[in-house]
């Protein structure tokens, strides 16, 4: 766990009317997380709090289903989130290697980030591209057919 | 019905999967909880040549137990390309399992990489982009593979230009 | 054969006596315990035409249904599912302390099951602790959600709850931190719940031995009321026998220098709490505004801790008054400690108890004098009879002796402190008599008995309506408390325990797996231990009134104040 750093004020106010704009009412729960993890990057414990407490609900609760879904995350993601697609596709196409190779360029597993925080990697299944696989997207853009000596091209292009 | 040709190792294809299964169950119900997590480990051993004859057969009775017994559609369909697959492709199972041998040539732990001396050109492409440090030879001389040090990643593969690297 | 709509295959299996297994699913019926997740996958059983098998917990009874329990298929089928579970758990069953009460090593046992086939696997990565109170061994966790179910939904505690996915998923409490860093009360129900070893009281049983066998110390027992209706249980002795003389004798034998009785403590309770009710009414009466209605039960340390973490707002309204075991534990190292010539740090005394937040409620800092403890640690039931057992005593044989004096007299009114409505009737039956100036016509207020969560009913004080309430559960408290935040509570005393049906259901008690007829049957043996008492009411102990005599001075005097009373904390998590 990210050693915990106090959010600013105007966070905390601005995760309030999140949830004050989804009526307070439990059931939003996910829709309140998506929405304060895309103005935050990330969703912090204070934050959870925050949230539970303006829903009335036990911060377990909200707990359970940040750590439940994996699209959720507690760490700041990198400035550019990289996906490697592991669809049928895909996986029949060698994105597994693609995988192993982003791991060794950058020296960090799934989930993680790099310590100057400009990469994260993360596995999804599907990105609709099929047609390009193996696929792997950086921030919004899509590499299609993509060879793992391709990886060291792309990430400088990308870290530029 | 999904179509794929020889360069698929169907115990490898079963355990993509299962990888999938095991990574979307939610975890409330035994079976899909803890069966598919046993099954993807058993897979995985067979895939790695050091699976038994005994495996395949607990493959066989957790997949019907899983499917008989799991909460959701997730679980209860988890265990089909696990059961088509060895309904299907049996000897697939059991060359993995006897011969430690992945005709698709997939499966990495059971590869070998060596270098052909008669097209090796001694060019050192494939010693330079080894991650392993595991390829050895002078220039413009026939290279040769450690098998011990060797990643079985396929880097030398891809990078020599005289077709000069074989798996088995 | 016919079952009424609604009956479930499992339901409808016990009337024909089919016993069909089951280990994520309880009922305690007619209270708020309840889990039915159908997630074990252990009760299925074949039905004839549908494609899989269907778990009995959670499949209705449909007109002309075939059903069998007990083909191969079905028990193919279990023994898989059991040998799974056995795959994720560290079966060191020898020495668990859930061994021979464990439900999953009764259905293993049922299943026949000799062999681990898939055992060589990963173990998922769970997180320990050892509270003051509660144990969590949770690589032992079978994944029930028992636990939670009860966190959340008895007790509204919101604490424990499921994390993360798959087979990585467990129960942690919030943020995945240590109880101590949440707002759990210790009530324990948790454990009371727990099929297996997960979860279990933090074990003091060795350090009482220490403590007996050196010979520096003087060791006090102080059962609690609820513990003699539910003891006879561990030794075999059906549920609801009254075990108060082997009690007595099996702590002696144990090597206790002095046997007394949290009963004492409630009655000297009674007195202050009661004292406490009639000045707040009498303030209330006189037009004070300013008095705080109701005034509410504190004997139960889990409510306390609940009010700490939630309502610190209202901490003025529950009574000062200390649970009877502090009452009993601040009394004996001075009064008793004085009057034998025993100096403080000499004397230790163990609280036995039915409970699990009383073992939290002995390390408060506000019950130590220079560190010293009032009550130095308290052991559950379960421990005790743990402690009988390796001491080779044949409980169910022992002679019957009575408590030592003069810590150890007590009346019907103590004996009834165990049970939800009891607090309340054994301060009535004094608040009525010190209030009326007259004698009850009859003992009994039927009227706050029973296991309805909230109950409500109006006495009649000489023609003033004193209204009055009993909540079980924290669930019930929530609403009792969330009421008094919005100024709609219209009562004058309410009482509150946190365990369903008091603490003769509470968490340090033999495990009831379930079955309500044994807290049923525990009640009416407390109302019978009532009934039979010469005395009733608390403020007719002749060592109570030798106590304040002696001692005290009165109910709430300063000194009564000093050893009596506490003050209670915001304990709210920012």
């Amino acid at each position: 766990m990210t050693k915990e750093i106090k959010l600013a004020c105007n966070v905390i106010e601005q995760v309030e009317a999140i949830c004050d704009k989804h009526g307070n009412k439990p059931g939003e729960l996910i829709n309140i997380l998506h929405e304060a993890q895309s103005l935050h990057g990330y969703l912090p414990e204070e934050m959870q709090r925050i949230i539970a407490r303006k829903l009335n609900i036990p911060a377990s609760k909200v707990y359970g289903v940040v750590t439940f879904y994996s699209f959720f995350t507690m760490t700041p993601k990198g400035k550019h989130p990289i996906s490697v697609c592991l669809g049928t596709a895909c996986y029949v196409r060698g994105s597994e290697r693609l995988l192993d190779e982003i791991k060794r360029t950058l020296n960090i597993e799934v989930g993680e980030t790099t310590p100057d925080g400009k990469f994260s990697l993360d596995c999804l299944r599907c990105v609709g591209a099929c047609g390009l696989a193996p696929v792997v997207t950086i921030g919004e853009k899509v590499y299609g057919r993509l060879q793992p000596k391709d990886i060291s091209k792309i990430l400088e292009e990308v870290s530029d | 019905m999904i179509v794929m040709d020889e360069d698929d190792c169907m115990v490898s294809v079963a355990k993509f999967y299962l990888e999938f299964t095991v990574g979307e169950s939610c975890g409330k119900c035994t079976p899909c909880r803890i069966g598919n997590k046993r099954m993807l480990e058993i897979l995985t051993r067979i895939t790695e040549g050091k699976g038994t004859m005994d495996d395949i057969e607990h493959l066989k009775s957790l997949a019907a137990t899983i499917k008989d017994t799991a909460l959701c559609g997730l679980g209860q369909t988890s265990p089909n390309p696990v059961l088509s697959t060895i309904d299907n492709f049996y000897d697939e199972y059991v060359e993995h399992v006897k011969k430690h041998t992945c005709r698709a040539k997939q499966c990495k732990a059971l590869l070998t990489y060596t270098v052909n001396p008669e097209k090796c050109k001694g060019c050192g492409a494939c010693a330079r982009n080894c991650p392993a440090d595991a390829i050895m030879g002078d220039v413009r001389k026939p290279h040769v593979i450690n098998p011990f040090k060797c990643i079985r990643c396929g880097m030398c593969q891809s990078r020599c230009r005289f077709d000069a690297i074989h798996v088995f | 054969m016919e079952v009424p709509q609604g009956t479930t295959l499992l339901e409808a299996g016990e009337l024909v006596g089919i016993e069909i297994p089951t280990l994520c699913h309880i009922d305690l019926k007619g209270t708020c315990v309840k889990n039915k997740p159908a997630s074990c996958r252990l009760c299925v059983v074949e039905v004839e035409g549908r494609r899989n098998l269907a778990p009995a917990c959670a499949t209705n009874c449909t007109p002309d249904m075939v059903v069998h329990t007990n083909s191969a298929r079905v028990i193919r089928a279990r023994k898989t599912v059991a040998e799974l579970i056995l795959s994720d758990h560290p079966n060191d069953c020898l020495t668990c302390p859930k061994c021979s009460d464990c439900e999953l090593q009764r259905l293993v046992m049922r299943l026949n099951i000799r062999q681990m086939p898939y055992n060589d696997g990963e173990k998922s990565e769970r997180k320990n602790e050892v509270t003051a109170a509660i144990t969590r061994n949770m690589e032992k966790c079978i994944y029930c959600r028992r636990c939670e179910s009860v966190c959340n939904n008895v007790q509204s505690v919101g604490v424990l709850g499921a994390i993360r996915r798959g087979f990585d998923t467990t129960i942690a409490p919030t943020f995945d931190r240590m109880f101590k860093d949440t707002d759990c009360t210790y009530c324990g129900q948790c454990v009371a719940v727990c099929p297996v070893g997960a979860l279990t009281e933090r074990d003091y049983t060795d350090q009482l031995m220490a403590d007996i066998t050196n010979p520096d110390k003087i060791v006090i027992a102080q059962p609690a009321p609820a513990v003699r209706f539910g003891l006879g249980e561990e030794f075999g002795l059906k549920p609801g026998t009254i075990v108060t003389g082997k009690l007595a004798t099996a702590l002696r034998d144990l090597g206790f220098d002095y046997v007394f009785d949290t009963d004492f403590g409630a009655d000297l309770t009674i007195m202050e709490e009661g004292a406490e009710i009639l000045d707040r009414l009498k303030k209330f009466l006189a037009g004070d505004k300013s008095v705080k209605l109701p005034i509410m039960t504190s004997c139960c340390p889990a409510w306390v801790n609940f009010y700490e973490h939630n309502y610190p707002d209202l901490l003025d309204y529950p009574s000062s008054a200390k649970s009877p075991a502090q009452m009993f534990g601040a009394i004996a190292k001075t009064y008793w400690a004085e009057k034998m010539g025993i100096p403080r740090e000499k004397l230790v005394v163990v609280s036995i108890m039915p409970c699990l937040a009383k073992k939290y409620e002995c390390t408060r800092e506000e019950f130590k004098v220079d560190g010293n403890p009032d009550v130095d640690y308290s052991i559950t039931t379960r421990e005790l009879a743990r402690l009988i057992k390796r001491a080779n005593i044949n409980f169910a044989n022992l002679p019957e002796s009575n408590f030592d004096s003069p810590l150890g007299e007590s009346t019907g009114a103590a004996a009834i402190f165990g049970v939800t409505g009891g607090v309340m009737e054994a301060a009535l039956r004094t608040v009525y008599e010190v209030y009326t100036g007259k004698t009850l016509p009859r003992i009994n207020f039927d009227e706050v008995r029973g296991f309805d969560g909230i109950r409500e009913a109006t006495i009649d004080l000489n023609g003033f309506e004193l209204k009055v309430c009993v909540a079980h559960t924290l669930s019930n408290a929530r609403i009792i408390m969330d009421k008094l935040r919005a100024g709609e509570l219209d009562y004058h005393v309410v009482e509150v325990m946190a365990c369903p049906s008091g603490c003769i259901g509470g968490a340090g008690q033999p495990y009831h797996h379930g079955n309500i007829e044994v807290l049923k049957a525990r009640c009416e043996a407390l109302y019978a231990e009532d009934e039979g008492k010469p005395i009733r009411k608390s403020h007719e102990n002749p060592d109570i009134k030798k106590l304040y005599k002696e001692f005290l001075g009165e109910p709430l005097s300063e000194k009564s104040h000093h050893l009596l009373h506490t003050h209670y904390f915001d304990k709210s998590i920012k």
